[in-house]
């Protein structure tokens, strides 16, 4: 015969469940902003061995690229 | 938790921390102590605030989450070993490994696993600087507080104070990688805050301690004595306060607050200490009292002070040579 009547415990035994999950959905969403995050700081870093890229690193004062006299 | 836990009503004979109820979610959450939470996320964030550097809002977001989880899993460590202690206390036998709802095994393991996970994950979203700190804070509170001095010692406030007063120096390394004297001074603000606070409550708690053994200093030195330590760890916090004004991270409005803050509470702790046993019994502690719920004000406004400090600066109305 199936339960058909509520008791204290299913309600704990519910709000429980959804607590884990929401737990978990959050704890996904925080692992995925993170890495979003880590990525954009690192933008400007080479993908394989994580030097700066010179081609989009701004130039600085005094170093015009060429050869200097 | 297995089905086993459904029958309780049949075996009333069985004390109830042996025969775990069905605990509701809200009951994971309490294994955290959420209000000390609240502490370790506020001070962390003001350390992450006034770190000298810039970092990612949502990097920030996430360095405070994973202080507040390594706070709320050494936590749910200290309820697994002090069980038997709680329960006999008034103020903590409802707490869910005491009373039953969670079993003690359960907290050890979420306890372990939060801890874990917040030290590695703190590592990967900040640096190894502040993750080895917040491991450092963890193993402090559970292994050299909880384990091993709350039982030993009537200096167990003093030292295990330091735990709580680690959030702002890990949310500080946090953003900088390293440690400076401004993130030394909210620690030491916070552990010299410690001693005076959980004192002034042993003064009007007393059979608690009394009942559960814990050599407290109301147990072991008499309550004389305590006012008198109350009294002179106040003195001593009054310079660490106010020594926070000088370094990078105060300015005019924290000092003012500062000075006000600690005139009041230097009058608190003077009272206390003048007072009778008498005295304190006939009007319920009401000094005691007041001090204590002061003592939370106190600290949360010095913090905040800072704050508005770095609102000032930021919005270019700071005095100058500050």
């Amino acid at each position: 015969m199936a339960i058909r009547e509520q008791s204290d415990m299913h309600r704990r035994r519910l709000s429980r469940n959804i607590g884990v999950g929401l737990s978990l959905v959050a704890f996904c969403v925080i692992v995925f902003g993170m890495t979003v995050a880590k990525i954009r700081e690192g933008s400007k870093m080479e993908a394989f061995d994580h030097q700066p890229r010179v081609s989009i690193t701004p130039a600085q004062e005094g170093q015009s690229g060429g050869t200097q006299q | 938790m297995s089905d086993a836990s459904i029958d309780i009503t049949t075996k009333s004979a069985k004390p109830a921390e042996l025969e775990p109820k069905e605990a509701s979610f809200g009951d994971y959450v309490l294994l955290l102590k959420p209000r000390v939470m609240s502490l370790v996320v506020f001070t962390a964030f003001v350390g992450i605030i006034a770190a000298p550097e810039a970092q990612s809002l949502f990097i920030s977001f996430c360095a405070v989450l994973f202080i507040a989880i390594g706070a709320g899993a050494s936590g749910a460590l200290n309820m697994w070993y002090d069980a038997d202690i709680d329960r006999v206390m008034k103020r903590t036998a409802s707490r869910p490994v005491p009373s039953g709802r969670v079993s003690a095994q359960e907290a050890f393991q979420i306890g372990l696993a939060l801890s874990v996970m917040s030290v590695v994950f703190l590592g990967l979203a900040t640096n190894w600087v502040a993750a080895g700190l917040l491991a450092f804070t963890i193993f402090f509170y559970v292994v050299i507080y909880t384990m091993w001095l709350k039982r030993a010692t009537p200096q167990n406030i003093v030292i295990g104070g330091a735990a709580g007063a680690f959030p702002p120096m890990v949310g500080w390394a946090a953003v900088t990688g390293d440690f400076s004297p401004a993130s030394m001074l909210m620690f030491g603000l916070i552990f010299m805050w410690t001693p005076p606070h959980f004192w002034a409550l042993a003064l009007f708690m007393k059979s608690d301690y009394h009942k559960a053994d814990v050599p407290m200093l109301t147990v072991t030195h008499g309550r004389v004595a305590t006012r008198r330590h109350i009294w002179i760890y106040t003195v001593l916090l009054a310079p660490v306060a106010l020594g926070i004004g000088v370094t990078q991270i105060g300015g005019p409005l924290y000092m003012a607050a500062a000075v006000v803050l600690n005139l009041i509470f230097l009058k608190g702790a003077w009272d206390i200490r003048a007072r009778s046993e008498d005295v304190a019994e006939a009007d319920g502690y009401a000094t005691e009292k007041k001090f204590f719920r002061f003592s939370l004000y106190y600290l949360f406004l010095h913090f905040c002070a800072i704050l508005g400090d770095i609102a000032l600066r930021a919005a270019g109305l700071s005095l100058g040579g500050w």
